[in-house]
């Protein structure tokens, strides 16, 4: 199995000078292609960051990060935005764009796919969404959208376009315990199919078993794996 | 496709974006209508007013007029002696010469009895100096004495006086002096003069009794047949005396427009009220704008998490700048057409709307919310995927 995700020694603070603030230490981490890994503990233990930086959302500077053979401590704006391109990535809130259809939001992923045409984009959105059981809700807006619903077409919009890692914050938090389990298991099912790695934060005991390993963070130490 | 792509994907997530919130599309909307309507009536009296300033002197048949130096304008002209402008006769390209004398006089309102200024223009009515058919086709009639031609576009201040000509009403005075209004013709008010009427060059004496033939306000010279106006010109320059200006048709024209555009404030009045009309539309376009970047703010940093790259946002924000320009034009225009046929029906004045004014103002609103985006863009900056999540 190869290696998509590869941290070594990765320092992170926010802040400078007298008040910097170390949110990560040393952290050193490899995820292998087709993995499911939880990242869980306390808030501010650093999960949100440290998944940020492997999104190439956020600069770190010390260490080394890896990703789909990408180094992205101290890279350009470009690099980070290829990777962005590579990563399907699921956030807390649902963040869908509310004047647009459940399928045109999906379809925001295809669209810097330049090789794709209309019809196709279209198409392979609305299989997704068929996919994630919501065949029948393809031209409503998010108003018009369960919590789980919405979080659903999230994840449909993080597959399409069939990327290699999914990187998911807390995607459980503003969910119920059933809807919440039925969007992780789904995402797990989907993933599995296509290989896809998946890096999951949460501190949300009650998904842990879909994982195939949990790291516990504390105060920006992995504590456990 | 991708170049098409382009623009063409940040342009329809912009109409997207625009269409969904209805209440604020309308009100973005009159913002930029309303800017449109400011500008298009700003450059509609502008131009009125030109038109009209020159509305006289365009209406003159002649090749080259003179004027003397101090007159700033045709309607507070400075008299020059007659003698100086029989003077050009001696040019032998010169075939004839009419002097014009003018003059603001109140004319009575036949029912109302109320008085209000009009220009009298006198002159030899054989000379045919203006060039219109019902002044042509009255000059018999003009030779008459005490009798004149009322100017049909005048202001309706001065009463229906084609109603009342034809129940044979047609006794009036004209600076205290009864006169005959013997027909009608069509000129067109100016912002000097509310109304016209023209007279033989005896009868503006009479009508002015403090005139007298020798002092005139204008001379309008014909030359033969395939004279050069402008080596013509140049001679009698020498000639004349150094009191006198000589105009060709055009420089005629241009002087009578410029002392409206300059020495006289209104054609400032019109340009500043253009650009307050641009800069009030920049700032309501620019407060759109602003507000709206700062609503999808989430929503931008969110598709920077997916990958797409900055320069995506500013084509978007351009694209929705372009929308509201075209979709402010559009009613700003048609409210114009109607209040230009309401100021040409209601206040006589000319407001015809040109191709190239709609051009101009387009052009306008386009650029008010072109610098109106480049203003808003720096916004983008706050949409920063990792300051969000």
């Amino acid at each position: 199995m190869s290696t998509v995700i590869d941290v070594a020694h990765l320092d992170f603070s926010f802040g400078s000078g007298a008040l910097t603030q170390p949110v990560l230490k040393d952290i050193t981490l490899s995820i292998q292609k087709g993995e499911i890994v939880l990242i869980t503990g306390p808030s501010g233990s650093g999960k949100t960051t440290f998944l940020t930086i492997i999104g190439g959302l956020r600069q770190a500077f010390h260490g080394s990060v890896n990703v789909l053979d990408q180094q992205l401590i101290n890279s350009s704006e470009q690099v980070k935005v290829k990777a962005r391109q590579q990563i399907g990535y699921i956030f807390q809130q649902h963040n869908l764009l509310k004047s647009l259809t459940a399928l045109q939001n999906v379809s925001m992923t295809l669209e810097m796919n330049n090789m794709l045409t209309e019809q196709q984009r279209c198409d392979r959105s609305a299989e997704i969404l068929i996919a994630v059981g919501l065949g029948d809700r393809l031209n409503y807006k998010p108003g018009q959208l369960s919590g789980g619903q919405l979080q659903r077409v999230s994840i449909a919009r993080a597959l399409v376009g069939q990327p290699k890692i999914v990187l998911a914050d807390e995607p459980t938090a503003s969910l119920d315990k059933q809807s919440g389990y039925e969007a992780v298991s789904l995402l797990k099912r989907l993933a599995k199919e296509s290989q896809t790695t998946i890096l999951l934060v949460t501190h949300d005991y009650r998904i842990l078993d879909i994982a195939d390993r949990v790291v516990e963070l504390e105060d920006g130490v992995i504590k456990k794996i | 496709m991708n170049k098409l792509a382009w623009f063409y994907f940040p342009a329809r997530l912009a109409w997207r974006q625009l269409v969904f919130d209805r209440t604020k599309l309308v009100a973005a909307i009159c913002g930029v209508l309303f800017a449109c309507v400011l500008v298009f009536m700003q450059l509609g009296f502008k131009d009125s007013l030109y038109a009209s300033a020159a509305s006289a002197p365009v209406k003159l048949d002649g090749d080259l007029f003179l004027m003397h130096k101090q007159s700033e304008a045709m309607w507070r002209p400075i008299q020059f002696k007659r003698s100086e402008l029989m003077r050009v006769l001696g040019n032998p390209a010169v075939a004839e010469a009419y002097p014009l004398y003018l003059g603001l006089a109140p004319f009575k309102n036949i029912k109302t009895r109320v008085k209000r200024t009009l220009m009298v223009y006198g002159f030899d009515p054989d000379s045919l100096i203006f060039n219109v058919d019902e002044i042509k086709s009255k000059r018999v009639e003009l030779r008459l004495k005490d009798t004149v031609l009322f100017d049909e576009y005048s202001r309706p201040e001065f009463g229906p006086i084609r109603q009342l000509l034809e129940t044979g009403q047609n006794v009036t005075e004209i600076n205290d002096y009864k006169v005959n209004i013997v027909g009608l013709f069509r000129l067109g008010v100016s912002f000097a003069a509310d109304g016209n009427v023209v007279t033989s060059d005896l009868n503006f004496m009479r009508i002015f009794p403090k005139r007298n033939h020798g002092d005139i306000d204008m001379g309008v010279i014909r030359l033969h047949p395939g004279a050069s106006i402008k080596q013509v010109e140049a001679e009698l320059k020498n000639q004349l005396s150094e009191f006198i200006n000589i105009f060709s048709y055009e420089e005629l024209l241009k002087y009578e427009k410029d002392y409206w555009a300059n020495t006289a404030p209104i054609g400032f009045i019109f340009g500043f009220g253009t650009v307050m009309g641009w800069v009030v539309g920049l700032v309501i376009v620019y407060q759109i704008l602003f507000t709206d970047i700062a609503n999808h703010r989430n929503e931008f940093a969110t598709l920077k998490a997916m990958g797409y790259e900055h320069s995506y946002f500013i084509r978007l924000v351009f694209a929705s700048a372009f929308f509201l320009a075209i979709l402010g034009f559009i009613p700003g225009y048609l409210l114009s057409l109607g209040l230009y046929h309401l100021a040409e029906s209601q206040m006589y004045m000319p407001m015809p709307m040109l191709l190239s004014k709609m051009i101009t103002v387009f052009m306008f609103i386009l650029s008010m919310c072109v610098v109106a985006g480049l203003l808003a863009i720096r916004k983008l900056k706050d949409a920063n995927p990792a300051d969000m999540f």
